[in-house]
């Protein structure tokens, strides 16, 4: 109870962390109740609702002028050209958007993890050869990299989890290398040098003694390889390589541009993806000041 | 010999504000430093040492801040100055030794830069010249050659830079010198060096010294007067021998029962307990749980620091019953 | 059986650009005949090399270090887990030494599972408290907490009580007081008193302070830069210092006493380090010694014994004399005390 309260009072200081917070919950909460209303097999998918509607709360069919024998709708966000009922793709995209920078972040920083672990703690050749394979990655252009691999794949075969794995394979590298030199200088304290006094192996005191302690930079290198990862998932999807399918964010902006929709005057179209995604990062951005300031607490402003 | 009171805190109180309480730092502390004395100020970490020196050179900042009382610095009330009048008081008149030489110094200046960067900030109206000059003489006080002065610090050894440091904080002919355990980095012959060094500078200078530290033994060779602070306030104020020989306040006592002295091979007097949290005192006299001679009063009422004998004060009710001199 | 726990022959280590922390050091102990043992010295005298070799976490470049005549770095694994019961260390930080993660009692509870010292919780906890008791902690007071909770000196206690519970024989006490306040390391170097005489243990105790190692110890082992000056009992040494650089070392102490008045006793002269060709390949103190002769600036001189007294100097001022067999100054610190029944 009593460390709860010291979290709250020490959020009111962390504005950043508590907004950030917010913004989330807020997400969670949209998505959780959108899924009760939706009908998540037909709503986000072309043919739900009539095309091109614009956001409104009591739907006609251009065909009934007094809409007496047609049950009024609502399409708060509107639909686009196909019939995608917005407020469907609104809620489903913004969870296999998010399954997608999940999915990538943590398979990203579970490899790099491991890789950045245990070449700084045995070092020798293991960790000259995962040292350069890191560093020769990491010249390579992510989004090139994506391009090749997704544009092999064929535009059939990309589903939203392929989407995770194929992006995971440039998420490992930023964590492999921020966790390696926070090893580094880890291994040299005197923490350690007990644990062995104490009879621990290698492995021991990599899961035992120093991860514990770098939670806080683990948790913001996920907060990082998410962001990476939607991002990057938003540039394949616009460039045509994403699931096209599935109404993910990024898709849904590949065909607003693909179907001139600011052009046709159906801005709503665009209006909902591209709000949602501002406010994902906009989330991802103020967590990360946050969790930096909990991570380093130099950084800590006084009350 | 009389000599002018350079240094006059009455009742200062330094509170911190923390997310778990009030931390009270110093308490009614009372400390009257003369011009050219040698005062050594002893406590444990936590013992609100390092703060009180803060507080003379205005380096308190938020979440801390001076609750009460005065500093007067031949008279003026330096707790009160803005921002500014601080600023040109601290290196000046007041100046400090740092603990750390290595840390102190910039790495990419030259030494004479860097004694004279601070004489720029205090704009004396000096040309470049004239500063130069004062800087070379500074160099020359602490024993080092002028040539010194174009030399980056890393050309230099422990023990010169350290001298650099006293250098630096000697420049303007301070009147008060903090020395923040100022050789605790450095080897026992080189420190014995340098303690005569900084000893030399301030007899020529008339400058006072406050000596801050934990070693004992570097207090009996070097300063005049002993002063012994515990958990936020001040225990005890003797002159040299006063505190070695006969201390007064059982803390001191066995503080200097615990020290270790040629003959006493083996013999171990620790202090028994632990210091209280600064925001968590005891009621009463803050060594009371502690205090192997605590009687009635002690747990009740906070003992006044008064000079129970010629020029030794001491906050202690073993004392009250005899007549106090004010 | 007298059989050496530690060994160290001949043992230099030269660390990547060139630097010469430890030049020739014989020096064994024998854990029958426990006693307290300082090696002093002041920074870059090779002092915390010397510790970190003894506890296995450096090779030496030359020489041998043997572990109950086995060499160290060739045991086995069950070898090791023997050396790292028999072998445990205290180190200078009192706060760097607890994972901040989490509370105190993992650095007790850690080594009991892993030596398996205890059968059932129950049992651990009762060691524990046991250890904490013998050092003057109250159980309640420590357990459960974090580190950061606790005072530095409750923090050193308790890394000592730490090695009790592991009922070492030779425990490593790497400037076990120099981070704490003034006050309390009477307390410390009481508890370190006790565990070698109640419990036997011998300490190596490693220090720049000659003032605490005068007090807590037996013997004594002055080095400086890598070499060994004196060696031997420490009473003889810190009140008649026949080496040179004891003799600037003890002048230049700081008693707490104003009966003694530091630099009076001293009639060398003090100039800054000297890193000159001649004190790399002859005595150390070469380029410093106010005693220096051409025979100095050629080969370190031998271990002398300069008087009856039980100590030796490594100084050409004493060439006259009788030379140390072997070399190896640990046959100083053969206390005549019995051995305690553990």
């Amino acid at each position: 109870m009593e460390r709860l309260q010291l979290s709250l009072r020490y959020l009111r200081r962390n504005t950043s962390l508590a907004i950030g917070l917010g913004i989330l919950i807020f997400l969670v909460l949209f998505t959780v109740t959108g899924y009760m209303i939706i009908d998540p097999k037909v709503d986000p998918y072309p043919l739900a609702g009539p095309g091109s509607s614009p956001p409104t709360l009591n739907y006609c069919p251009r065909s009934d002028p007094e809409c007496e024998n047609t049950e009024p709708k609502a399409y708060i966000f509107g639909t686009d050209a196909q019939g995608r009922d917005l407020y469907g793709v609104a809620v489903a995209g913004t969870w296999m958007t998010v399954q997608i920078g999940l999915m990538a972040g943590i398979i990203g920083l579970g490899v790099g993890a491991f890789l950045g672990f245990t070449s700084a703690f045995y070092g020798g050749w293991y960790d000259l050869i995962v040292r350069w394979a890191v560093d020769v990655m990491l010249t390579v252009p992510g989004l090139l990299l994506l391009v090749v691999i997704a544009s092999s794949m064929g535009e059939q075969r990309i589903t939203v989890t392929g989407m995770g794995v194929i992006i995971a394979a440039i998420s490992w590298r930023g964590p492999a290398r921020v966790i390696r030199s926070q090893v580094l200088s880890m291994r040299e304290q005197s923490y350690v040098m007990m644990a062995r006094l104490n009879g621990m192996g290698g492995m021991g005191i990599i899961f035992r003694e120093m991860m514990p302690n770098l939670l806080p930079y683990l948790g913001a290198s996920l907060v990082g390889a998410v962001t990476a990862a939607i991002f990057a998932s938003m540039g394949l999807a616009a460039l045509g390589l994403g699931p096209l399918r599935e109404p993910t964010l990024g898709v849904t902006i590949y065909w607003v541009i693909n179907q001139s929709a600011f052009l046709r005057g159906l801005w709503w179209w665009g209006a909902v993806p591209i709000g949602i995604v501002a406010l994902i990062f906009v989330m991802l951005f103020l967590i990360s000041i946050g969790l930096d300031e909990v991570a380093n607490p130099r950084v800590r402003r006084a009350e | 010999m009389s000599r002018d009171v350079v240094l006059d805190i009455n009742d200062l109180d330094v509170q911190y504000y923390t997310d778990a309480g009030i931390v009270y730092a110093n308490n009614k502390i009372n400390l009257k430093l003369r011009a050219g004395e040698r005062l050594g100020l002893v406590g444990e970490s936590g013992s609100g040492k390092s703060t009180l020196a803060l507080a003379i050179l205005g380096m308190i900042k938020p979440p801390g801040g001076i609750a009460g009382g005065e500093i007067l610095l031949s008279g003026r009330d330096i707790t009160k100055l803005t921002e500014e009048e601080t600023r040109q008081v601290r290196g000046r008149e007041i100046s400090m030794i740092p603990q750390g030489a290595m840390n102190s110094l910039n790495p990419v200046m030259r030494v004479n830069d860097q004694i004279i960067d601070s004489m720029i900030d205090h704009e004396l109206g000096l040309s470049k010249a004239d500063m130069l000059q004062m800087a070379g003489d500074a160099l020359e006080a602490v024993e080092l050659d002028r040539s010194v002065g174009h030399m980056y610090p890393h050309e230099l050894s422990g023990g010169m830079k350290q001298r650099a440091c006293i250098a630096i904080a000697i420049s303007m002919k301070p009147k008060v010198i903090i020395a923040d355990e100022p050789t605790s980095a450095l080897d026992v012959v080189t420190q014995r060096q340098v303690m005569q060094t900084i000893r030399h500078i301030q007899e020529e200078m008339g400058a006072a010294v406050i000596l801050i530290g934990h070693d004992m033994g570097l207090m009996a060779q070097f300063v005049d007067r002993l002063a012994v602070m515990y958990a936020g306030q001040m225990a005890e104020i003797a002159p040299k021998e006063g505190a070695f020989r006969t201390p007064m306040h059982p803390y001191t006592q066995m503080l200097i029962d615990s020290l270790p002295r040629l003959g006493a091979k083996g013999v171990f007097h620790g202090i028994p307990g632990i210091t209280p949290l600064l925001r968590d005192l005891p009621p009463g006299c803050v060594f009371n749980p502690r205090c192997p001679q605590a009687f009635g009063p002690c747990q009740e009422t906070v003992p006044q620091f008064l000079e129970h004998r010629p020029n030794q004060w001491v906050a202690c009710h073993l004392y009250e019953s005899e007549p106090a001199r004010s | 059986m007298s059989e050496l726990l530690l060994e160290l022959k001949n043992v230099t280590k030269q660390f990547k650009g060139g630097t010469v922390a430890l030049d020739n050091i014989s020096f064994s102990i024998d854990a029958n005949n426990p006693s307290i043992i300082a090696v002093a010295g002041e920074s870059g005298s090779g002092k915390t090399t010397l510790g970190l070799m003894s506890l296995g976490f450096l090779e030496p470049s030359a020489g041998r270090i043997k572990y109950k005549g086995k060499d160290l770095s060739k045991l086995n694994s069950q070898e090791r887990t023997e050396f790292r019961k028999e072998v445990q260390a205290v180190f200078q930080d009192p706060f760097a030494v607890y994972n901040p993660f989490y509370k105190v009692d993992h650095i007790m509870e850690v080594p009991i599972a892993n030596f398996k010292m205890a059968s059932n919780k129950k049992e651990a906890r009762e060691m524990m408290e046991q250890a904490l008791i013998s050092v003057g902690l109250r159980p309640e007071e420590t357990l459960g907490r974090f580190p950061h909770q606790m005072s530095g000196g409750q923090r050193q206690r308790m890394a000592l009580a730490r090695a009790l519970l592991l009922r070492p024989r030779l425990l490593i006490a790497d400037e076990p007081v120099s981070m704490v306040d003034a006050s309390l390391r009477a307390t410390i170097l009481e508890a370190l008193d006790k565990l070698n005489k109640e419990f036997g243990i011998t300490v190596l105790y490693i220090t720049h302070d000659l003032t605490t190692a005068y007090h807590v110890s037996d013997y004594i082992l002055i080095l400086y830069r890598g070499s060994i000056m004196e060696a031997g009992d420490v009473e003889s040494i810190i009140r008649n210092p026949q080496h040179p650089y004891t003799q600037l070392l003890i002048g230049s102490i700081p008693w707490p006493d104003l009966d003694r008045i530091w630099g009076e006793d001293i009639a060398v002269i003090d100039i800054e380090e000297d890193h000159s060709e001649a004190s790399r390949v002859g005595c150390k103190f070469a380029g410093r010694c106010p005693h220096v002769m051409d025979k100095c600036k050629v080969a370190p001189p031998p271990l002398y014994w300069p008087d009856d007294n039980n100590r030796v100097a490594s100084c050409y001022l004493f060439d006259n004399k009788e030379v140390l067999p072997g070399e190896d100054v640990g046959t100083l610190f053969r206390s005549k005390k019995v051995a305690v029944s553990r």
